[in-house]
């Protein structure tokens, strides 16, 4: 039996029927189109399907869509909506951060989480904060170097 | 940038960021098609069990299946990674092999129904032994696995270059050492998808997670029973692969299989646990070394054994056994080396490739065994191998040739960055105790808290640091199959409005930045931005290319863009060179403009033209002289298209012994890394520290990208020396196929990595390129066990190097 859930996707009030058992995951991907979000394990321990509700970091794997209802959700095709790019999503591609990619929209939310809570982290905290986002490329090291990028560039003043 | 080059050897951004940074890079199961289908698979529940009795009639009346195919209703053609060994066939016959190993596919409306179907399909089992220990596989009692493969022997090698038995009777110091490791997964994160349709004329497309696009495409063909030409592949984005999509999988054909049976599109997609059940990744290996130097630590020969389990089936296993020797043969001067390998196929998920194709392990083992003979000489281990490193030039005992080679430099870099002490021979009780403030109590007081008045737990905690180097190919130089095809095709071709240059190949962009690699080539060679230049890659209608294996793809298919774009370039010259009345070899392309005699030239006709063509258009032609723009655009108006094509294919190469096509290659890459460790002797927890690479990768194309795959390549190795280990239950069941219980490394895990990019000229790479993507792991593993060492004084001999096991040796030998 579908039920009515009614949530913000990127800034756009949605109302969906969906059935108990879905997945935010799969509301995002597969009702509404948004496969900036990625499935790497469908049982919480990738991070590849992370997104921001109300600002914080969820596995949305593990998220039942009725579970959003009234939330606000943030993919990571909000992030660059007007076209232009976030200075995270610029600092990742300076910083070299991205190969593969399948990690990288989670990555970016979760950076994104971190800033707005610490302006300025330190590298431990980085690490700590993206530690349940699995990357098999990177070896983190430039994903932390594109997040310490991103905070120095907006202390600087060059970003809002 | 450096040598005078205007892109090359830059850290320009990937040509797919800013679509992976926006979440529009799409993936397999990105991907929907009108009236698509869902495939899912029914797999074995048993190790090795006899098929009985197979009945799909209750699946194939449920609604909303559109297909159920078993053994029965699909084609019986053996296919594989070798020829030689094409030992599967899609769907089990009479038999299950594996746990996993597919017994039926069928497609439906949603994976619901899908599901549903599966649950429908009886399937009656007779349990049989299963083969699970690789040591005892070959007894005589017993069952065997595969027909062709009596004892379960799957391959059996043995090579033997100079005398190893005269070698041995002159040696100073001969030791022999042992080392094991477990079977391991890729872990990539995008798990394996497949979409496959066939369009109004019979042609199969399938949008594929592959690494390998090509040999997809004649396997899909072979098995089907199509012409090449009607299997069209395509590759979307692809997150990571490592070596486990290096093959066709029962998954991708049963998804072309599904497509044309029912007409309708299908999408497969595996979940995680199906990652492991279809396994493909790094085999279990044991090896022993027998190793001999002179009094001054000179290597007089190696006698190496190895055994491998295969699991189930050959998969990419007979190059692995191959390499398992084969890339001994450097990057140290060895005079003799004997090689004897056996794989064995047991009741497992089979094995393939996995990043360091074969040589991860037996790399490990001889680099911690040269630690211990510097040792036992009292030799600092950095000058043990500096007294052994081969230079450029040289060829090794089984014929491959260095034609170049910074090993000496990337160890020297490594030393000198990582403030590396020589060091003295040590005491028997582990050095570089910690007597932190925060509590930790030297090593060698009591363990366990004893005397602590408080009662608050305390540890001891020791450090150590550990060096080793490792090699690898830029690309195998023969293909998988018997052939003289080129290995690498690319086209080049100009817009024919000028301005744009699209490369088109069948590349595979697995994560690894080789678009981005084609695309500097190419804008180097035409002097115009990185940006200017489209790539189109992954897709066997435009070329051919083996595909994303054995580090191969800057080499060849940089050589094949070089050409194809200098193809281009010539013609454009040829016209501009008419236009201006002057001859072609005073021409150059720079800059995004024509250079004539090294300065930039005006030409009113063909600005004149070129304006009145776009007469109210803002060009944004900057300045007034002749662009790239307009140069291509008159060389289109002159004559037609400007495609230009190039190849590669490799010079014979290597020995004419049996197996040595596997290990040699075009060129070789080489490393050194320094780890530096923190080892808690009551708990055995491993912390790394930091690890300073060094990696001779040639000329670098890109220099971020280079140090990304340096880093890549440590954070596996990591992996792979601390925690990572597919675990099998009695019945042959992983036990942990998820990534919660298979653990790769987090962020927490992975230590600041220094990457030093060691530059040489290869003579055989394009712009002097070689490979990176895979050498860089090669010491890491040896690296970390020889810190582990230095800190504890105790080796660990089986892999990965876990808290009980490092408990385990601390018991046995008295480290603490
Ligand atoms: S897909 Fe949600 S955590 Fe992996
Ligand atoms: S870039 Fe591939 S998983 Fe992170």
């Amino acid at each position: 039996m579908k039920r009515l859930v009614n949530l913000t996707v990127n800034g756009t009030a949605r109302e969906l029927a969906v059935e108990p058992r879905r997945t935010l995951l799969a509301l995002l991907r597969e009702d509404l189109g948004l496969t900036g979000t990625k499935q790497g394990c469908a049982e919480g321990d990738c991070g590849a399907c992370a997104v921001l509700l109300d600002g914080e970091p969820v596995n949305a794997c593990l998220v039942l869509a009725l579970e959003a209802a009234g939330c606000e959700v943030l993919t990571i095709e909000g992030v660059a909506a007007d076209g232009t790019l976030d200075p995270l999503q610029q600092a990742f591609i300076d910083a070299g951060a991205v190969q593969c990619g399948f990690c990288t929209p989670g990555m970016v939310l979760v950076a994104r989480a971190l800033l707005a809570r610490h302006a300025a982290p330190t590298p431990r905290e980085v690490r700590h904060a993206i530690a349940g986002n699995l990357c098999r490329c990177t070896g983190y090291q430039k994903i932390e170097d594109a997040i310490l990028l991103a905070a120095r560039r907006r202390a600087a003043g060059g970003t809002p | 940038m450096s040598g005078g080059f205007d892109v090359l050897g830059g850290r320009g951004p990937r040509v797919d960021a800013v679509e992976k940074v926006t979440g529009r890079a799409q993936y397999t199961d990105d991907l929907t098609r009108p009236g698509l289908l869902h495939g899912a698979l029914l797999q074995s529940p048993y190790a090795h069990a006899r098929l009985v009795r197979l009945d799909t009639s209750r699946a194939e009346r449920l609604p909303g299946v559109a297909a159920v195919l078993t053994a029965r209703n699909t084609p019986r053609v053996p296919y594989g990674v070798s020829p030689a060994r094409y030992d599967e066939q899609l769907f089990a016959g009479d038999r299950v092999r594996f746990i996993g190993d597919e017994i039926a596919a069928v497609a439906a409306v949603d994976l619901d129904t899908a599901a549903e179907a599966l649950s429908l399909i009886r399937v009656e089992y007779e349990p049989l032994e299963p083969v699970l220990d690789a040591l005892t596989a070959r007894e005589p009692d017993r069952p065997q696995i595969h027909e062709a493969y009596a004892r379960n022997v799957c391959a059996q090698v043995e090579q033997h270059f100079g005398d190893v038995d005269a070698a041995r009777a002159g040696a100073y110091l001969v030791r022999q050492d042992r080392l094991s490791s477990k079977m391991q997964n890729a872990a990539f994160l995008e798990p394996q998808a497949a979409l496959a349709e066939v369009d109004g004329r019979g042609r199969l497309t399938i949008w594929s997670s592959t690494q390998v696009p090509h040999y997809l495409q004649r396997t899909v063909a072979m098995v089907l029973g199509l012409a090449e030409r009607d299997v069209h592949v395509v590759m979307p984005r692809v997150g990571g692969g490592f070596g486990a999509k290096a093959s066709a999988s029962a998954m991708e054909l049963a998804t072309c299989l599904l497509a044309q049976r029912t007409g309708r599109p299908t999408k497969t997609v595996f979940s995680r646990e199906q990652v492991f059940l279809h396994g493909r990744s790094r085999h279990q290996f044991w090896h022993t070394m027998t190793t001999g130097v002179d009094r001054e630590g000179r290597l007089l020969f190696l006698d190496h054994e190895a055994l491998l389990d295969g699991g189930a089936a050959a998969s990419f296993g007979i190059a692995t056994i191959y390499y398992a020797g084969s890339l001994l043969g450097a990057p140290y001067r060895l005079r003799s080396m004997r090689y004897r390998g056996v794989r064995v196929v047991t009741n497992k998920p089979p094995c393939g490739a996995q990043r360091g194709h074969g040589g991860v392990h037996a790399r490990a083992l001889f680099e911690t065994q040269l630690d211990r003979i510097a040792e036992e000489l009292g030799l600092d281990p950095i000058e043990l191998r500096l007294r052994n490193v081969m230079a450029a030039g040289e060829t090794t005992c089984n014929d491959l040739a260095m034609s170049s080679l910074g090993m000496r430099e990337c160890l020297e870099a490594v030393r000198d960055r990582s403030g590396w002490q020589p060091r003295a021979p040590r005491p028997a009780a582990p050095r570089a105790v910690a007597a932190e403030p925060d509590g930790l109590r030297p090593a060698g007081s009591s363990a366990g808290g004893n005397g602590n008045p408080l009662g608050v737990p305390i540890s001891a905690v020791v450090r150590g640091r550990g060096v080793a180097c490792g090699f690898f190919v830029s690309g195998a130089g023969y293909p998988i199959y018997r052939s003289r095809t080129p290995h690498a095709s690319v086209v080049v071709r100009l817009d024919e409005t000028g301005g744009g240059v699209e490369v088109q190949s069948a590349v595979a962009e697995i994560g690894q930045g080789c678009e981005t690699v084609l695309a500097t080539i190419a804008a180097e060679v035409l002097g115009v931005p990185v940006a200017a230049v489209r790539v189109r890659s992954g897709d066997t209608d435009l070329g051919l290319d083996l595909g994303a294996y054995s580090s191969r793809t800057t080499l060849m298919a940089g050589h094949a863009v070089k050409a194809a774009a200098e193809h281009v370039r010539d013609q454009v010259l040829a016209v501009v060179a008419t236009a201006l009345g002057v001859p072609p070899a005073t021409l150059a392309l720079r800059g995004a403009l024509v250079l004539a005699a090294g300065a930039p030239v005006v030409s009113e006709a063909i600005r004149t033209e070129y304006v009145k063509e776009h007469r109210g258009w803002n060009l944004g032609l900057a300045g007034p002289h002749l662009t790239f723009a307009e140069a291509a655009r008159l060389a289109f108006l002159e004559r037609g298209p400007v495609v230009g094509t190039g190849l590669y294919r490799p010079p014979a190469l290597g020995g004419s012994f049996k197996g040595a096509a596997v290990g040699t290659s075009p060129a070789y890459g080489c490393s050194a890394q320094i780890a530096e460790v923190r080892v808690d002797l009551d708990t055995g927890q491993v912390t790394l520290e930091r690890v300073v690479a060094a990696h001779d990768c040639g000329r670098a194309i890109n220099l971020t990208q280079v140090e990304g795959q340096m880093h890549g390549c440590v954070s596996m190795g990591v992996g792979e020396a601390l925690f990572e280990e597919v675990v099998f239950g009695a019945d042959g069941r992983i036990q942990n196929p998820s990534l919660a219980d298979y653990r790769i490394p987090t962020a927490l895990d992975v230590p600041p990595i220094e990457a030093i990019v060691v530059e040489s000229d290869e003579p055989n790479g394009p712009f002097g390129a070689k490979e990176v993507g895979e050498g860089g792991i090669m010491p890491t593993i040896p690296a970390v066990l020889n810190a582990i060492y230095d800190a504890t004084g105790v080796r660990v001999e089986e892999l990965p190097a876990s808290p009980e096991r490092i408990l385990a040796a601390l018991r046995r030998d008295g480290g603490a």
